[in-house]
């Protein structure tokens, strides 16, 4: 029993010393005025026109990116699941290699891409064809979530599709399902916790980034996450930063909490 | 048990360059029980997944009620499976599970509501509707499994292993329900087993396999008292498998002691393999036995006492009510038609047996 406790001590240290203390810190410095009095207006600011524009956009794009992701997912994830162990590895590995590279090189390298006279237009160009004109727009910056984010997606759906019983499957061949009618009765319902992680884990980070938005966007589309990087950095402003991230924060939570009362709802129903 | 219901004619199936099936030839009669008997991986599941569909061979034809049905995919065929694992649908209900054939055929609220609780009764396990799959045990998931396929009226039942799971007492009981399910419903059970036991109690005809050959069909008591080949001998039941020559009709040289037997027709001075049941042996006082032997084991079975005999250089299983002691010298006898002569195996895979059930 001791030494189980004392196995637990650095995980302990590690999550008082940067998960607890940071949150207390943010609760603490988002309740507070500058005086140090306890107060509500950090939070209240969520309400000027900017400040609901960009929390706004950032729940549509967010929301946007991730229904992208889910519909490029799960096809792909199906295909790598049914595909020989060795045809997979080389997809998956065709996916994974750009994750080696880091996230930021590669929004850059969709800035290069998508300028004026980037790469693409370019070639456009070369072709005679119209240029498009999406860099600095919110096109530029779901196209650059679902491009960061999509692995995100894919593995989680990979993975409860291979685990997946193939005699369920042939069960409800068995029983007269044709494919259409297995994949609605018996596949997706099966994916479904595969699908719920992954619409957190892209959902989550495409709500709050202000990095995709910066580079992508020019710092002409703002979003809720560019509004309080900007305020803990050129505002510096820690009360109202930590009051907007609570804010911020309670959405994330109340949208994860639809979507997991969803699942519920969907896969618990009484006959 | 009239007319063919599956013809399976000339099925060859490799996986990746290793023959699985080789020109397999098997019917299955209508309302017939028959087992597919044989040891792990002799391809039992394999012809199995044939019939249903799961998989098609490289060659040769399914026959269904006269129709060729190879290339037919699972849900276009008149019957259902019950799977080794279960594979009930974890996401629904007991009584969703069972409705789901139903409601993919379009059946109305009340006769599927009807059927559940007709099926429900049928294996033992009514008032379960609403539990969910994963809450119940493994034998009541295999009765839910069955209740599933049954409801859907198919021709055929294709059981894999559907015992294997389950622990001796519940298998033995189960053994029975399945019996008089069968009974009930009259129609056409087709059962994977690699237990020759459970084959022995429930079969009308046992398939017995191995290594993607049919060695032998017949009733349980056929294969049991008249082995075709060694392989059948040995796996069917303890037994005695003995190098012999046939010296002449109704004589066989066993061990160089010469043996009265009722076989005929294997010519003269033919080297055999003889099938004795360690049953069948009798131990007598050792100046009236065939030959003499001395006990080297003993164990106690509970109805009987298993018994290892020296005799000759070969080492004889004996079941018998009487006990020896270890030590004891003793004579071995066998009523003539206690003896089961076969044919030598040509080759390794000579065992192709053809079908005469
Ligand atoms: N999908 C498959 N891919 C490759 N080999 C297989 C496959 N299915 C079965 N086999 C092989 O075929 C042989 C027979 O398998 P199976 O029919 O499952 O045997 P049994 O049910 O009698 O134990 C085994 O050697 C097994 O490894
Ligand atoms: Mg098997």
């Amino acid at each position: 029993m001791k030494r189980r406790r004392l196995l637990a001590g650095p995980y302990l240290f590690w999550s008082v010393s940067f998960i607890i203390i940071p949150l207390f810190l943010i609760v603490w410095y988002g309740l507070t005025s500058a005086d140090g009095g306890f107060t509500l207006q950090n939070i209240a600011k969520i309400t000027t026109p900017e400040n609901l524009k960009a929390l706004g956009l950032s729940l549509l794009l967010a929301f946007l990116c991730t229904v992208i992701c889910l519909l490029l997912a799960y096809p792909l994830a199906m295909i790598l699941s049914q595909s020989s162990l060795s045809q997979s590895s080389f997809i998956v590995l065709i996916f994974i290699l750009p994750m080696w590279m880091n996230f930021l090189l590669r929004t850059l390298a969709w800035q290069t891409l998508l300028e004026k006279n980037g790469v693409i237009n370019q070639v456009l160009a070369l072709l005679h064809l119209p240029a498009i004109d999406i860099i600095n727009t919110p096109y530029a910056i779901v196209l650059g979530m679902v491009y960061d984010f999509l692995p995100f997606m894919v593995l989680p759906i990979y993975n409860v599709l291979v685990k997946l019983d193939q005699d369920m499957v042939n069960a409800a061949r068995d029983l007269g399902a044709n494919s259409v009618q297995t994949f609605l009765k018996i596949i997706l319902p099966q994916s479904v916790p595969g699908i719920i992680s992954g619409i957190t884990m892209v959902f989550v980070p495409a709500m709050t980034t202000f990095v995709i938005s910066d580079l992508l966007g020019g710092g002409k589309v703002l979003l809720i996450g560019n509004v309080i990087e900007q305020t803990f950095k050129q505002g510096n402003n820690w009360n109202l930063g930590s009051g907007l991230s609570l804010v911020l924060m309670v959405f994330v939570i109340a949208s994860m909490g639809i979507v997991n009362k969803y699942d519920k709802d969907e896969t618990g129903g009484a006959f | 048990m009239s007319n063919k219901l599956i013809d399976l004619s000339n099925i060859s199936k490799a996986y990746g360059g290793h023959t699985v099936l080789d020109e397999l030839n098997l019917y299955i009669r209508e309302n017939e029980f028959l087992t597919l008997l044989g040891p792990s991986g002799c391809g039992k599941t394999t012809t199995l997944r044939i019939i249903g569909g799961f998989e098609t061979p490289d060659s040769g034809q399914v026959i269904f009620d006269g129709q060729d049905i190879t290339h037919l995919p699972p849900n276009k065929r008149q019957l259902n499976t019950v799977f080794q694992k279960y594979a009930l649908f974890s996401h629904m209900s007991v009584a969703e599970n069972i409705a789901f054939g139903l409601k993919i055929k379009n059946k109305s609220r009340q006769y599927i509501d009807d059927k559940i609780k007709y099926a429900l009764k049928l294996v033992n396990l009514e008032g379960y509707e609403n539990r969910s799959p994963e809450s119940l045990s493994g034998g009541q998931q295999q009765r839910i499994a069955i209740a599933r396929a049954i409801v859907n009226e198919p021709k055929v039942l294709l059981l894999d292993e559907p015992l294997g799971a389950l622990d001796l007492k519940l298998r033995q009981d189960m053994q029975y329900e399945l019996i008089r399910m069968k009974k009930e419903l009259g129609i056409t059970f087709v059962y994977v087993t690699h237990d020759q036991e459970e084959a022995l109690t429930m079969s009308d005809t046992i398939v017995v396999m191995n290594q993607g050959y049919i060695q032998q069909i017949g009733t349980p008591e056929k294969i049991y008292n008249e082995p075709e080949n060694a392989f059948v001998a040995d796996f069917i039941g303890d037994s005695n498998i003995l190098p012999g020559i046939m010296v002449e009709d109704r004589l066989v040289n066993i061990l160089g002691a010469t043996f009265q037997c009722v076989d005929e027709g294997f010519g003269k001075n033919t080297p055999v393999d003889v099938v004795i049941r360690p049953e069948d042996v009798d131990l007598v006082k050792p100046e009236d036995g065939t030959i003499r032997g001395v006990v080297t084991h003993l164990i106690f079975k509970g109805v009987h006492y298993e018994m290892e005999v020296t005799a000759n250089n070969y080492e004889w299983l004996v079941h018998s009510y009487e006990m020896f002691p270890v030590g004891t010298e003793v004579g071995i006898r066998v009523v003539p038609f206690d003896i089961q002569i076969m044919n030598k195996p040509i080759s390794e895979d000579e065992e192709a047996v053809n079908l005469e059930a």
